[in-house]
């Protein structure tokens, strides 16, 4: 094909710069994701995502604290008579059945971090007060007084032995 | 919609002027080759390590007892951490080559000499500032090469009369280099970047008032100027293209062979490696410092041997146009010089002995020769060449420009002599 033929056909040239440019925003947006990915939780940052629990240490009436993927988990080791007070009420602002919240009634697995901003509530008579803006929970750690809008969260959690659980996964 | 937007931005902000003057009406030569390619390839390094290095930054720690473990743990934990990374080291080399490629297409066509000598200051002042941004960044990694490479060179502060040895201490903050040492030389890593970018933008704007030079080294009349954009908005982008298959060969398949295996060793004060080499950029320096058997001496030296590039437009007394391209004897000047960088890069790399002295004191006279002898071998090739008479086309040329130049006087270029 002569020179002048190929600079002449503006088609041609049309369809050369859209697929270049097509191409060419694709690499460039290519090349954002590692810069982006960077920026996500490394693999040692990963590798923190579950943690394993060993409950036979925990005595009847215990609260264990620990830490799951950087955030304080209450593992409550509850009396028959604590279960037995639970699973008549039914929560104060975000009613919940206690029997919704455990998988197994003597265990209460939640996160340690009060619904309204973030402070880690006390374990104080039954049930757990938040010092920052005065929130309270109940044994179940359902939300009974405010400011605080939802019940603690229940993280994903199973048993994998008779006496061992792992957070983090269902 | 669009019209309007951009007038509503006019009457606040000269977008347009902007983009007419400097893009699309911006009078380039038609006959650039690509050796006018890497002024752009150089400032897009720059962008790709400024960005490289930000993200880089959100995962390093500049602390002695640190920064190692970081490093490592960019390399296998953080997500394409060792793709930034081989991106940052392999932009660090491609930086250089870049930049020392621009610098020798301005000599080979003499590019620096009136009305350009400003073009050519702001960048040696450009190329200081990369030097000293790579020394520090080269500390970072705190191996053993980055340790032993960053006590050298702090060391030739010994050589500032009277205060030397305070000098030195003041420089490091430590008696040795260490984590004082380490959290400056972070600190100054990320600040000379943009500083370069700011000594970038004065370089643009002497570039727009001066205006490209050309192959032919002489001031071509309007009618032998194309316009920025797009002729060569396009011509920069295919070479950006050839450049980054090189890039990427080098980051995706060669990514250790620029580095140091050494400094795979965490640093260590107490002991210095048997073999110890900056990295490649550096070497013809280098081995001029080691060339001159004095410590002063050696610093001086080496000092003036990136300086003395400033004195070019002086150095050069000849008139002829066109640099090395009609000037047989600058020509060979310019081909003698590359290969004695060259042997002066291998004399750096090998470990000193007998023949490698020997060798780069001969290179180190050499080079400075080259430059005490200019001015003589110019005045006298330029009375040669004009006994002998330009070549016909040459003189056609200035003619006819000369010409077009007396016929239109408002289409002058700000760069023209009058």
């Amino acid at each position: 094909m002569a020179e002048s033929d190929t600079l002449g056909d503006s088609n041609r040239r049309n369809f050369l710069i859209k697929v270049t440019s097509v191409v060419g925003g694709a690499g460039a947006a290519a090349v954002c994701v590692p810069f982006v990915a960077s920026m996500n939780p490394s693999s040692d940052v990963l590798a923190k995502a579950t943690t394993e629990v060993d409950l036979s240490g925990i005595p009847e009436g215990g609260v264990h604290t620990v830490a799951w993927q950087g955030k304080p988990v209450f593992i409550f080791h509850r009396t028959q008579q604590e279960i037995k007070d639970m699973e008549a009420s039914n929560g104060g602002f975000d009613p919940e059945p206690d029997q919704k919240r455990v998988k197994r009634p003597e265990w209460l697995v939640v996160v340690g971090i009060c619904t309204h901003l973030g402070c880690v509530p006390n374990k104080e008579g039954p049930g757990w007060t938040c010092h920052c803006h005065g929130s309270q929970y109940d044994d179940s750690g359902r939300v009974v007084r405010g400011p605080a809008p939802k019940n603690l969260d229940v993280p994903p959690y199973r048993f994998i032995a008779a006496d061992k659980m792992i957070i983090g996964e269902a | 919609m669009n019209n309007r937007i951009i007038k509503w931005i006019d009457q606040r902000f000269p977008l347009s002027s902007f983009v007419k003057h400097d893009l699309t009406e911006y009078p380039t030569p038609r006959n650039l080759s690509y050796w006018w390619n890497f002024g752009f390839l150089a400032g897009f390094v720059l962008m790709l390590q400024v960005a490289t290095g930000i993200f880089l930054a959100m995962h390093y720690k500049a602390d002695v007892t640190l920064s190692f473990d970081s490093i490592q743990h960019i390399m296998r934990d953080v997500n394409y951490g060792w793709l930034l990374r081989f991106m940052h080291a392999t932009g660090a080399s491609a930086f250089f080559l870049v930049i020392y490629i621009h610098m020798a297409r301005t000599l080979y066509y003499g590019s620096y000499r009136a009305p350009r000598e400003l073009m050519w200051w702001t960048g040696q002042g450009l190329l200081l500032m990369l030097m000293a941004t790579a020394f520090m960044g080269y500390l970072l990694p705190w191996g053993q090469m980055s340790f032993w490479g960053a006590t050298v060179i702090t060391n030739l502060f010994r050589a500032t009369p009277f205060f030397g040895e305070q000098v030195v201490i003041w420089l490091r903050g430590d008696y040795g280099v260490g984590d004082a040492t380490l959290t400056r030389f972070f600190s100054l890593h990320y600040l000379l970047p943009f500083l370069i970018i700011g000594g970038v933008l004065v370089h643009l704007v002497a570039l727009h008032t001066v205006k490209s030079s050309n192959p032919s080294g002489i001031d071509l009349a309007a009618k032998d100027n194309i316009p920025f954009h797009p002729y060569f908005t396009i011509k920069d982008l295919y070479g950006l293209g050839i450049f980054l298959i090189v890039y990427c060969i080098f980051v995706f398949f060669l990514p250790n062979s620029l580095m140091e295996p050494a400094n795979n060793i965490p640093a260590n004060p107490m002991q210095t490696p048997t073999h110890i080499v900056p990295e490649w950029y550096f070497l013809p320096f280098y081995a001029i410092l080691r060339s001159v058997p004095n410590l002063v001496g050696g610093v001086v030296a080496m000092g003036l041997s990136v300086m003395v590039f400033s004195f070019m437009p002086y150095l050069d007394r000849s008139r002829i146009p066109g640099g090395a391209r009609y000037r047989p004897w600058y020509r060979a000047m310019f081909y003698l010089f590359a290969v004695d960088m060259v042997v002066l890069g291998y004399v750096g790399y090998t470990p000193p002995s007998d023949q490698s002295i020997v060798m780069g004191k001969i290179a180190t006279f050499f080079y400075f020769a080259m430059f005490v002898l200019l001015p003589f071998i110019s005045r006298k090739e330029e009375q040669w060449l004009i006994r002998r008479g330009l070549p016909s086309d040459v003189k056609a040329l200035v003619a006819s420009e000369a010409k077009e130049k007396i016929k239109l006087p408002d289409q002058r270029r700000s760069g023209d002599i009058k």
